[in-house]
């Protein structure tokens, strides 16, 4: 907060949301979402008797846990105008880094520090992409998406590394006290640090200025390279802690792991209420998004809704996520005149 | 606003229309398949259908995930796990991967079997295989035989030399051919699953053995390019292509009579066995044990080997009185 008043005082205030005549709805939004999250819950209390039980909801939470954690550096780079689409594909190949290393004789500690070291070349690829080159990301993280799960496709054909050590089980299947698993402290952890770091710190400062506007932000004195460097860098590494806990959860790493991720994070972020041109949004919103489309998917689950149908749902949040403060602010605008 | 709170209210709508009353006394087996929109497994559910409706008090929750992952598939594991189901009988998208979730569902009481798609010895209790390498071994020769009444010359056009799983039931075949006096087996000819070549390869057979009665192709590609070969030979009717191909591409090749039959497993049977076996061991009238033999209803029995596998019956013959009821099947 004192960076925050320091920086007011200074005179330069870059606003954390946009001033539209939204700007009041727009704070609320994580209360709104709150709102949504309660209203699912108890929605699925009614629907299903198998919803309020602490080892299902435990379960339920792995639907999220992973994801989410991918989900907070990729809000971080979505506020400053950036994207990156190659998430899922570096799980992968971080997973197919692991299982390599595993083959070798690599221990736990190793496998770690492969999986995160793996998360952090590839994020290093894509910035030096990105910022070295000046390559939009959208097209970087496409062509990155391919070439990624490419080489574990490459590497691994239809074959799966598995034997994984016991004590490596941890990470994804492990219990911390009673139902709360190690994930669901991890994601919890994880939450704290990026809204701290987006929310209190210089850092998190220059991120909503570059989102919102990148030569003013290059003018005020700001990296703007550098930053956007190290937010590449984060998802790299947040994809590397994901793909951990995701092999770990799973015993076994196959090319097709996490097929299809790097959309659902991108839905989670744009349901937590960043906005997807950049400069505004918040990592609360983003936990809270999380939550809820994890307890949607369980809750359609317990009921047997068909995936495709989860989908088409799933899908049209989106689009009314999106639709909803452009409609708002025409209504608003109409009762003004 | 006004649109979320109606988005929500449709929610509702909708769950309570799909949280349709199951009677709290029916075993609840789930079929879990690699993805949903498929018609193999489409198929599958059918038998599982016709299964639950024979033993009455079933209740039949089909479902699996959109793509062929064993991520989707954790997830519908356990949302069924949740629901405390009494079975779960489930084709694998990963024989590794899903056993941890697996492994959950058992300790909480819950049976596993896997179907089709095996799982890891350690994640189910016993995997139901379609038909087993004897059995095939034997079907392929027996459908050359039933229509040779009087023998003649049989060649074999297989996939690769390589094939692990031709050259087994190849080598079965012909551990079983003294049961089929008069039948001659001139040669066996490699297409290397390519159509072109299992084409020229079929040619090349009909040239240097004039008097041949049957071609016996073990392979989904290789049946349907001798087919093909014989039909534009001009030989449908003396040449019988048989062997192990899919309805929907064989279809054509039945009705021109360049095969009178040919054999694949039957979904519908599958469907049908693995939910019979979930049910007779969820309800303990069976235990799943080396050695042990399950009941499967109109199926017979299952035989379990030292790996807790089975296998459900010889492949399933398709000829011109039943091609039409599975060739949209798959």
């Amino acid at each position: 907060m004192s960076l925050a008043t320091h920086q007011a005082s200074t005179g330069r205030q870059i606003p954390d949301r946009l001033k539209t005549p939204l700007r009041r709805f727009l704070a609320s939004w994580e209360l709104l979402l709150l709102c949504v999250a309660v209203a699912v819950f108890i929605l699925n209390s009614f629907a299903s008797p198998y919803f309020l039980d602490p080892w299902n909801l435990s379960d339920a939470t792995y639907n999220f846990t992973e994801k989410a954690m991918i989900a907070f550096a990729m809000a971080l780079l979505i506020i400053s105008g950036e994207i990156d689409l190659s998430v899922a594909s570096i799980i992968a190949l971080a997973s197919t880094a692991m299982g390599f290393a595993l083959q070798l004789g690599a221990e736990t500690p190793l496998l770690i520090l492969t999986g995160l070291g793996v998360g952090l070349l590839c994020g290093a690829f894509n910035g030096f992409l990105v910022t070295g080159l000046g390559l939009p990301s959208i097209v970087v993280t496409i062509g990155t998406m391919s070439l990624f799960r490419g080489i574990s496709y490459i590497v691994l054909g239809d074959k799966a590394y598995t034997g994984y050590p016991s004590e490596f089980g941890f990470f994804g299947q492990g219990y911390v006290w009673w139902v709360i698993t190690f994930e669901l402290v991890l994601f919890a952890v994880t939450a704290v640090i990026f809204a701290i770091l987006l929310h209190r710190t210089n850092f998190g400062r220059a991120v909503f200025a570059i989102g919102n506007n990148p030569v003013g932000a290059l003018f005020s004195g700001i990296r703007v390279t550098r930053v956007k460097f190290a937010l590449f860098l984060l998802t790299g590494l947040m994809s590397g802690v994901a793909a951990i806990c995701l092999t770990s959860r799973l015993g076994a790493t196959r090319p097709s792991i996490a097929f299809g991720w790097e959309l659902e994070v991108v839905t989670m972020v744009v349901l937590g209420g960043v906005s997807i041109l950049g400069g505004s949004g918040s990592i609360p919103g983003v936990a809270i998004a999380a939550f809820v489309m994890g307890m949607v998917t369980f809750g359609f689950g317990l009921l047997n809704v068909p995936g495709i149908v989860m989908s088409i749902f799933i899908g049209l949040l989106l689009i009314a996520v999106i639709a909803l403060p452009r409609i708002v602010r025409q209504i608003l605008a109409r009762r003004k005149a | 606003m006004k649109l979320f709170k109606s988005l929500l209210a449709a929610t509702a709508v909708a769950a309570v229309c799909i949280a349709a009353p199951a009677q709290a006394e029916d075993k609840r087996i789930a079929l879990v398949v690699k993805a949903l929109g498929i018609g193999f497994f489409e198929a599958a559910a059918k038998g599982a259908e016709e299964a639950a409706k024979e033993l009455g008090d079933v209740e039949i929750i089909y479902t699996g995930p959109t793509d062929t992952t064993a991520e989707g598939q954790i997830e519908v594991i356990n949302a069924l796990i949740a629901q405390k189901v009494d079975a779960i009988a489930i084709s694998a998208n990963d024989q590794d991967a899903l056993v941890p979730a697996l492994k959950k569902a058992m300790d909480r009481g819950i049976t596993v079997i896997s179907w089709d798609s095996g799982v890891a010895p350690e994640g189910r209790q016993l995997h139901l295989n379609p038909s087993s390498n004897p059995l095939i071994g034997n079907m392929i020769i027996k459908l050359a035989a039933d229509h040779l009444p009087d023998g003649g010359d049989v060649a074999v056009l297989s996939a690769s030399a390589t094939a692990t799983n031709q050259n087994i039931w190849i080598e079965e075949m012909n551990k079983v051919k003294g049961n089929y006096p008069g039948i001659n087996v001139v040669a066996t000819v490699y297409g290397d699953d390519l159509a072109d070549k299992s084409y020229r390869e079929a040619q090349g057979l009909m040239q240097t053995y004039p008097d041949l009665k049957a071609i016996i192709a073990p392979t989904s590609v290789g049946i349907v390019a001798a087919a093909q070969a014989v039909s534009d030979a001009e030989k449908a009717g003396q040449i019988n292509v048989t062997g192990l191909g899919l309805p929907s591409e064989m279809a054509g090749h039945i009705e021109s009579g360049a095969s009178k039959s040919f054999a694949i497993w039957n979904p519908i049977d599958l469907g049908y066995s693995a939910t019979m076996l979930a049910y007779n061991l969820a309800t303990g009238k069976a235990e799943a044990a080396p050695g042990a033999e399950i009941e499967m209803g109109r199926m017979g029995k299952l035989e379990l080997n030292d790996n807790n596998e089975g296998a459900m019956a010889d492949p399933f013959v398709y000829d011109s009185s039943n091609i039409n009821d599975f060739k949209d099947i798959f």
